[in-house]
């Protein structure tokens, strides 16, 4: 297993390498630049002279491909540059932000497992029943609803008419502030895998060796639990990776929506501002997210599933 | 028993007197919670980093400027500045300092720090925004180049005293006012760390900074004005949102909200919530802008035709919401130099036709109109003004552009014409230098607007020490402008600010109106933050 982990890490480097590539490359071809944002109020032409100086300040002026390569240098030693904007590490930035974007998506995802698994479980014991009916209504609704507005209708619900939480902020700890955000991040993933759940439990209630496992005369408690929970968990799991690495990426409406400091409204910020350096590492660090995230659901499947062998 | 009643009577109107009184007088205590509405973070700790709007907002609670815009007198007054003299030639200006302005850790500020503060600004590698202001010292430009190291025109006369020499007869309150010059302690911000933790001299103390969510400052105990600030604590949010301001304001959880227009004409309508609506006419001038190299835009005939040709009251009814300010000419009403029984182009049709039959366009032209997708003065309001052009002969084809690019495109002169919200205040001198015959286009003389009897009267208004007279040249110039019209005059932004009734001391600020000065806001014991 380790040689497998060892060799999914090292796969790792070039998607990294050519995430880092297209994203620099894109930023430096559409309209606009980082200078020129930050000197303007937007209501005035910018010095042009006051340009140029900044733009050499940070090596703008170079030519794109020489400003790649001193930055896939910095990069090989895990340097991942200083921000435009507050003219500090990059990596200072990153580590402000990382754990209110992981404690969210990790509420999110709580709250998608808790209700989506157990939902979807139920909804394929009685296919075209009620219970299967409501649930499916509920995962397709949850999965159609754009984040803004479930995120603006649980506030209005949930903060201005009940006031049971408040409709914006980190807090200090307080777990009430995290629920409505976690809320709306994760009503997507809860509706997936409410529906995938289905979908591997009825697969699996109808393999040979459910059947057999019913004729040796296991309790039906049984069954469920050790032949059709274990069988249907490797593909649940491998949605609950996809879903898990996605979220991250995905916060970045809902963090600025509630004003929730993750790496989301950060990478909101620094696009709007070209600060690139940051944009490149957001985004560097999702994807390794993504990653990491995937090769531990694989991990867990072997684990769960003894047939499935890596090597 | 009449003698009763009278007593009776004096005893309930000095008891509402005092109730009265009572209710104006500012409550200390409680915590402003304020948003910044403008993105979802704050750039930076370091306020000399930043040129945006959102960066000033926190930056006039934790800094002090030499001086400080004065909303109600419409002109910066005198903050860590206690006097100024100025020479004759109005060139040098002798700053007098507070003695009693202390730094966030009790040290005493001198005229050392203020030295320091410019000389950092103006520093060639850093290249902070606010060196566009300092550069206007003398020897400051030659600080920027690194061919100095001290700027020759600042000079310390002692610690509470300098010397400041411009390059030009400019007015300096109009240079140092904004939070991009905020004077920060010179020894103790060249330590590594200070950022973490900034100190300056404002009326609040820095906390705690959760990027992305929110700063927080407490009440500077020996902030120079005795008994403010009011307030214990201080929260600012960034809020980009609109709508989750919205919601936020209307649950009380946030004590103001900067309205767009639909919010606008929402909580007009609300019996409630218009009772606490703040509306100033901001410094900013909607306009379309034309280049007089296209042939058409080259007569004023032409330019005057286009201004009577859109009705600018119906588009700012129905598709601004009314969250504007009709323009009249370049100055917003908020300048001390805008006439006030001026009158704006009036909606004439007919006059358009016979203005561009003189000039020798009777069946009108086709030209290209540049616009962002801007909802106030971008592609919406062109195509609101389309079919009355049309009305008049004038055929536009839309040209459509990315808001971040409309400034490169308008410094190259690369348009016909051009729809922007520019600044025209708050300093009328200098936003009347942009239509100079010396200012070139890619300084702000966007449509390279000529014009020696407005050259004329702008040195003169320029070159006038007496401030009546001075404004009353500008007030010419001004009219000059109208007439000449180089830019079809649309509207003044009307910034719309929402607060809560337990928020007491806003001021309607027409430089950016989500810049308050915390040190006069209070709440009264009816906030859910009044503890």
């Amino acid at each position: 297993m380790l040689p497998y982990v060892f060799r999914r890490l090292l796969q790792a480097i070039p998607i990294l390498l050519a995430v880092a590539g297209l994203v620099f490359v894109m930023f430096s071809v559409i309209p606009g630049d980082f200078a020129s944002t930050q000197m303007s109020d937007g209501r005035s032409v910018v010095d042009a002279e006051q340009v140029a100086r900044m733009n050499k300040q940070f090596g703008l002026d170079e030519p794109v491909y020489v400003r790649f390569v001193k930055y896939a240098g910095k990069l090989a030693t895990l340097d991942l540059g200083t921000s435009f904007r507050t003219r500090q590490p990059v990596i200072n930035s990153l580590l402000e932000r990382i754990w209110p974007s992981l404690q969210l998506a990790i509420a999110a995802m709580a709250f998608a497992i808790a209700l989506g698994i157990p939902l979807g479980f139920l909804a394929a014991l009685k296919p075209g029943g009620w219970l299967d009916m409501q649930s499916m209504f509920v995962a397709v609704s949850g999965l159609s609803l754009p984040q803004f507005w479930l995120g603006l209708m649980l506030m209005y619900a949930f903060a201005l008419v009940l006031g049971w939480f408040p409709s914006f902020g980190y807090g200090d700890g307080n777990p009430r502030y995290i629920v409505l955000p976690a809320v709306a991040l994760g009503v997507a993933p809860l509706a997936l895998l409410a529906r995938t759940t289905r979908a591997a439990v009825l697969e699996v209630m109808n393999a040979d060796f459910v059947r057999t496992a019913r004729a040796k005369g296991n309790s039906e408690v049984r069954v469920m639990r050790w032949h059709v929970a274990r069988n249907a968990m490797v593909i649940v799991l491998t949605t609950l990776g996809l879903q898990f690495g996605s979220i991250m990426g995905g916060a970045v409406v809902i963090e600025k929506l509630f004003a929730w400091p993750g790496i989301g409204s950060l990478l909101v910020d620094s696009v709007s501002l070209r600060d690139i350096p940051v944009v490149q590492a957001c985004i560097l660090l999702l994807v390794l997210f993504f990653l990491v995230v995937n090769i531990i659901v694989d991990v867990l499947c072997a684990l769960i599933d003894p047939r499935i062998k890596y090597t | 028993m009449l003698l009763k009643k009278f007593a009776f009577a004096t005893a309930l109107t000095l008891a509402a007197f005092t109730i009265s009184a009572q209710a104006q007088e500012p409550r200390r205590g409680g915590t402003i919670r304020f948003t910044a509405p403008y993105g979802a973070s704050f750039v930076s700790n370091d306020s000399h980093v930043s040129n945006q709007i959102q960066d000033e907002i926190y930056g006039y609670a934790l800094h002090s400027m030499l001086f400080r815009w004065d909303s109600k007198a419409g002109k910066p007054e005198p903050e860590l500045v206690k006097s100024m003299t100025t020479s004759a030639d109005g060139l040098t200006h002798t700053l007098k300092l507070r003695d009693d302005a202390f730094f966030h850790n009790g040290r005493k500020m001198t005229a050392d720090d203020v030295i320091w503060s410019f000389t950092r600004l103006v520093d060639g590698s850093k290249n902070y925004p606010g060196a566009s202001r300092v550069v206007r010292i003398k020897g400051a430009e030659a600080v920027r180049k690194g061919e100095a190291k001290e700027i020759s025109g600042l000079k310390k006369i002692d610690d509470f005293t300098i010397e400041m020499t411009l390059t030009d007869p400019a007015d300096p309150s109009f240079l140092f006012y904004a939070a991009t010059t905020a004077i920060m302690p010179a020894k103790e911000a060249q330590q590594p760390d200070f950022f973490n933790k900034p100190i300056g001299l404002g009326p609040f103390k820095f906390v705690e900074h959760v990027p992305g969510s929110r700063m927080v400052f407490e009440r500077w105990e020996k902030y120079y004005k005795p008994g403010k600030p009011y307030a214990d604590k201080l929260v600012i949010s960034p809020m980009g949102e609109a709508a989750a301001r919205d919601v936020a304001f209307r649950n009380k959880e946030i004590d103001v909200s900067i309205l767009g227009s639909t919010q606008y004409v929402a909580y007009k309508a609300d019996p409630n919530l218009s009772k606490g609506i703040l509306e100033v006419a901001e410094v900013f001038t909607r306009n379309m802008g034309m280049n007089p190299e296209f042939k058409p835009f080259s007569d004023k005939r032409v330019r005057q035709a286009i201004n009577y040709a859109i009705d600018s009251d119906l588009i700012i009814k129905r598709l601004v919401r009314d969250k504007a300010y009709r323009a009249v000419s370049w100055l917003p009403s908020s300048v001390p130099a805008f006439d006030k029984n001026a009158k704006p182009y009036a909606f004439d049709p007919e006059k358009a036709k016979k203005l561009l039959a003189e000039a020798g366009y009777p069946d009108g032209f086709e030209f290209e109109w540049t616009a962002t997708p801007n909802e106030s003065w971008g592609i919406p309001i062109v195509e609101a003004t389309i079919p009355m052009l049309a009305k008049v002969g004038i055929k536009v084809k839309v040209k459509p552009v990315e808001t971040s690019a409309l400034g490169g495109v308008i410094a190259k002169g690369d348009f016909q014409a051009y729809i922007w919200s520019n600044t025209s205040g708050p300093d009328p001198l200098t936003a009347l230098k942009c239509f100079h015959s010396a200012t070139p286009r890619s300084s702000c003389n966007y449509t390279t607007f000529k014009s020696a009897a407005f050259d004329k009267l702008f040195e003169e208004a320029a070159a006038e020490r007496d401030a009546g007279k001075k404004i009353e040249l500008m007030k010419k110039a001004n009219a000059l402008l109208q007439d000449e019209a180089p830019v079809w005059f649309f509207n003044y932004n009307k910034a719309v600010m929402a607060y809560q009734p337990w928020l007491h001391g806003l001021q309607a600020n027409a430089t950016e109106l989500a810049l308050q000065r915390y040190e006069d806001l209070w709440v009264d014991a009816s906030s859910p933050a009044a503890k």
